[in-house]
């Protein structure tokens, strides 16, 4: 009788909490849902549906008049949305790749056998603790063309720095290597979590039939630390496609708009009082992080169950 | 082009907006008894900005006890544009405001956020007033100084070279060999502060004005273009000439507007396009360089007709939401502003850096030298016209980026034109012009 008992109110638990429960019964009664929900609809379904009205609106905050798609074609047809695009993609790869190489590189070496190790690790996570304003006010003035630090060095070598933030050809790549200075302590952290994970009877059986080093790496540390590559790069992806605070800080988008990426065309826009065409552009924005992270999300998911 | 005077670091800016949102609060909470009055004044947040407000306020609760005027500050720029339309249309406004004239005053919607002044109408320099009127009503008293978008060059320099003061750009490029062989850099540009790259275009503007009168208003309707119309487009053109010769300092790309001031007072540069408003700056840091700075305007393509450029002081307005006893206090204010005590006590608060918009008012003998160069081509008949944007609600926002990239040889002068006339189009839409 007890166990019976047991039996089905484990089957009925089950079954609540599992997804083909199809209406089984909520513990809570419906007014207990109330306040999430007048919060949620406050503070995120609201504002969603109506910036999607504003974005078909001319809008000056005064006043607002309903113009259909109009906002979407000047957004579209903007000369600095062409690169302002090609400008996010390259910072966001660089900013992603750069960060998986210098990650997993400074993983193995911060898990190998090396004195200090705890505090070296604390080291390379410094940087992402710091405000990211800080961070591009200083470099900025390290990367100064005739007074900063990083050219006086240069200097002294006799090499002739370039401009970094003042030279069109540069600045990206300039704010997209302090980007990734900034962010790498992050992906290190995540890859000495995977490299730490893996069982040691992996290396033990690959010392017994003699592998390399280099072999060790290939073959069990590479694979086996992909559930932590696929979290990198799915981070600093998202981080790169919506970053604009440090390219703000460094560049303002320029010189010109060589710097300029989606984001900050957006924001220069809200700047100038177009607020219906930047509310357009966040909406373009949302579709395009989506239409990218979405399947990639998806895809590295898939592959992380295969594993 | 004023409002950009000071390019604000992000985080300073960030600060400031946090604390310009909490002063709203202060200005709302004494009224009590007497007939006292309080009003709350809201200003940019520039240090001369700052002295005159004070200057005003005292003197005027001097001459009115009954009255106190609360100074109260925001940042300058966009970050500051989008406070005062925040504030205005939620009827958060203080009792009184400063903001610029001309287009940024239309975008404000006036015949529905500002209540009209008419009692000092008569008193106003009649450029002034039309930079602060709308459906003809006068809405502002003017607050500062006319100011001129020109070149401040080194009378040293210019002296020791034997150089003549020149009247067409040919003249000036001329100048500006010399100027190169002698070892002293011709033109500054100071690209770090992005605002200041716009006056080769902006400053040009009563050359475009004498070749093609009109213009302003075929503009307006997008009947001329800056990139089909000869005169306008030399603007773009000289930008970027002197940066193909090799005219301009090599830091141009970083420097910043108190370097560019700093080179030109010390005669490392020889000329400096900027507003004649930063000359207060250059005389405090460099002090005794008072006569050493002169001023000429930017020069066109005929010497009979070239002419300064001039921008009309900002304004003190007073939004509809200030009603009761507040409104008849601060038209008292406004009226105060705008008579010669107004004037006396702004010379009093800051040097002067150029003529009053009130009719009478004169500035003081002590002015230096290029304040009198620019008096003299404002006293000449035809002289000098106002700027574009008092002429004009049309105004792109992307401006500067595009004249740094004209002026730093990263697009050339007609596709930077052409560029320049796409920007215009949104803001002529977002105002709803006609024609666009």
């Amino acid at each position: 009788m007890t166990t019976l008992i047991e039996k089905s109110s484990a089957r009925s638990r089950s079954r609540a909490a599992g997804p083909a429960g199809k209406r089984a019964k909520s513990p809570y009664p419906h007014w207990f849902y109330l306040p999430a929900a007048v919060v949620y609809a406050v503070l995120f379904i609201v504002p969603t549906v109506t910036s999607f009205y504003f974005s078909m609106t001319r809008w000056t905050l005064f006043d607002s008049k309903f113009i259909g798609f109009d906002n979407y074609v000047t957004f579209f047809q903007e000369p600095a949305l062409v690169s302002g695009l090609t400008h996010t993609i390259v910072y966001a790869v660089v900013t992603s790749g750069l960060k998986v190489v210098l990650g997993l590189l400074l993983a193995i070496l911060l898990t190998s056998q090396i004195i200090g190790r705890g505090y070296l690790r604390s080291v390379v996570f410094f940087p992402v603790l710091v405000s990211t304003i800080g961070v591009g006010l200083t470099f900025t003035i390290l990367m100064d063309p005739e007074q900063g630090l990083i050219n006086e060095s240069l200097a002294l070598i006799g090499i002739d720095g370039p401009g970094w933030l003042t030279d069109p050809s540069y600045a990206l790549l300039s704010v997209a290597l302090v980007d990734v200075w900034k962010g790498v302590g992050l992906a290190t952290l995540i890859y000495i979590a995977g490299i730490v994970s893996i069982p040691q009877e992996y290396f033990e059986a690959a010392r017994v039939d003699g592998a390399s080093s280099w072999q060790n790496f290939w073959r069990i540390i590479l694979p086996l630390a992909r559930p932590a590559t696929f979290t990198v790069i799915l981070l600093s992806l998202i981080g790169g496609l919506r970053s604009f605070d440090l390219i703000w800080a460094m560049t303002r988008g320029g010189p010109g708009f060589t710097s300029d990426v989606i984001a900050s065309v957006i924001y220069k826009q809200y700047q100038a009082g177009f607020y219906g065409l930047s509310t357009a552009g966040n909406v373009v924005l949302f579709l395009l992080v989506t239409a990218i992270i979405f399947p990639l999300s998806r895809y590295l998911n898939k592959k992380e169950v295969d594993l | 082009m004023k409002r950009r005077t000071i390019a604000i670091s992000v985080l300073a800016a960030t600060a400031m907006a946090l604390g310009a949102c909490s002063a709203g609060s202060l200005g709302s909470s004494d009224d009590e008894g007497g007939g006292k009055v309080t009003l709350s004044f809201l200003t940019d947040n520039q240090p001369e900005t700052v002295k005159i407000a004070e200057g005003l306020a005292k003197d005027f609760t001097a001459k009115n006890p009954d009255i106190t005027i609360k100074v109260e500050t925001r940042p300058q720029g966009t970050e500051g544009d989008n406070i005062v339309k925040t504030r205005l249309s939620t009827g958060d406004m203080t009792d009184v405001f400063q903001y610029n004239t001309g287009s940024l005053f239309q975008a404000l919607a006036p015949a529905k956020n500002l209540t009209a002044v008419d009692g000092f109408t008569d008193r106003l320099d009649e450029n002034f007033a039309k930079t602060v009127t709308a459906d003809s009503k006068v809405y502002g008293a003017p607050f500062g100084n006319f100011m001129a978008g020109a070149i401040l060059y080194n009378k040293d320099v210019y002296a020791k070279l034997g150089l003549q003061v020149p009247k067409t750009w040919d003249d000036f490029m001329a100048n500006n060999a010399k100027i190169k062989a002698s070892g002293v850099d011709p033109v500054i540009q100071t690209y770090g502060e992005t605002w200041t790259s716009q006056l080769f275009i902006l400053g040009d503007y009563h050359n475009v004005e004498a070749a093609e009168p009109g213009w302003a208003d075929k503009y307006t309707k997008n009947q001329a273009k800056y990139a089909t119309s000869p005169a306008a487009l030399a603007g773009f053109q000289h930008l970027q000439q002197v940066h193909d010769e090799g005219y301009i300092n090599k830091d141009f790309a970083s420097a910043k507007l108190t370097d560019g001031l700093n080179k030109l007072a010390k005669g490392e540069g020889a000329q400096y396009p900027i507003l004649s408003a930063m000359l207060s700056q250059l005389i405090a840091d460099n002090p005794g360089t008072e006569n050493k700075i002169g001023l000429f305007a930017i020069p066109g393509s005929d010497a009979a007709k070239n002419g300064l450029t001039v921008w009309s002081p900002s304004a003190v307005y007073m939004p509809s939401s200030t009603t009761g006893d507040k409104a008849e206090a601060a038209k008292k204010f406004l009226d105060f502003v705008a008579s010669a005590d107004g004037c006396a006590s702004q010379a009093a608060a800051s040097q002067p850096t150029g003529p009053f918009a009130v009719k009478g008012c004169k500035v003081p003998d002590t002015v230096p030298q290029a304040v009198k160069d620019m008096q003299a081509y404002i006293d000449q008949q035809g002289g000098s016209s106002l700027a574009l944007e008092f002429l004009s609600p049309v105004k792109g926002p992307a401006l500067e980026q595009i004249c740094v990239e004209v002026g730093s040889g990263i697009r050339k002068a007609d596709a930077g034109a052409k560029l320049y006339d796409e920007d215009v189009k949104k803001q002529a839409q977002q105002l709803g012009l006609e024609g666009w």
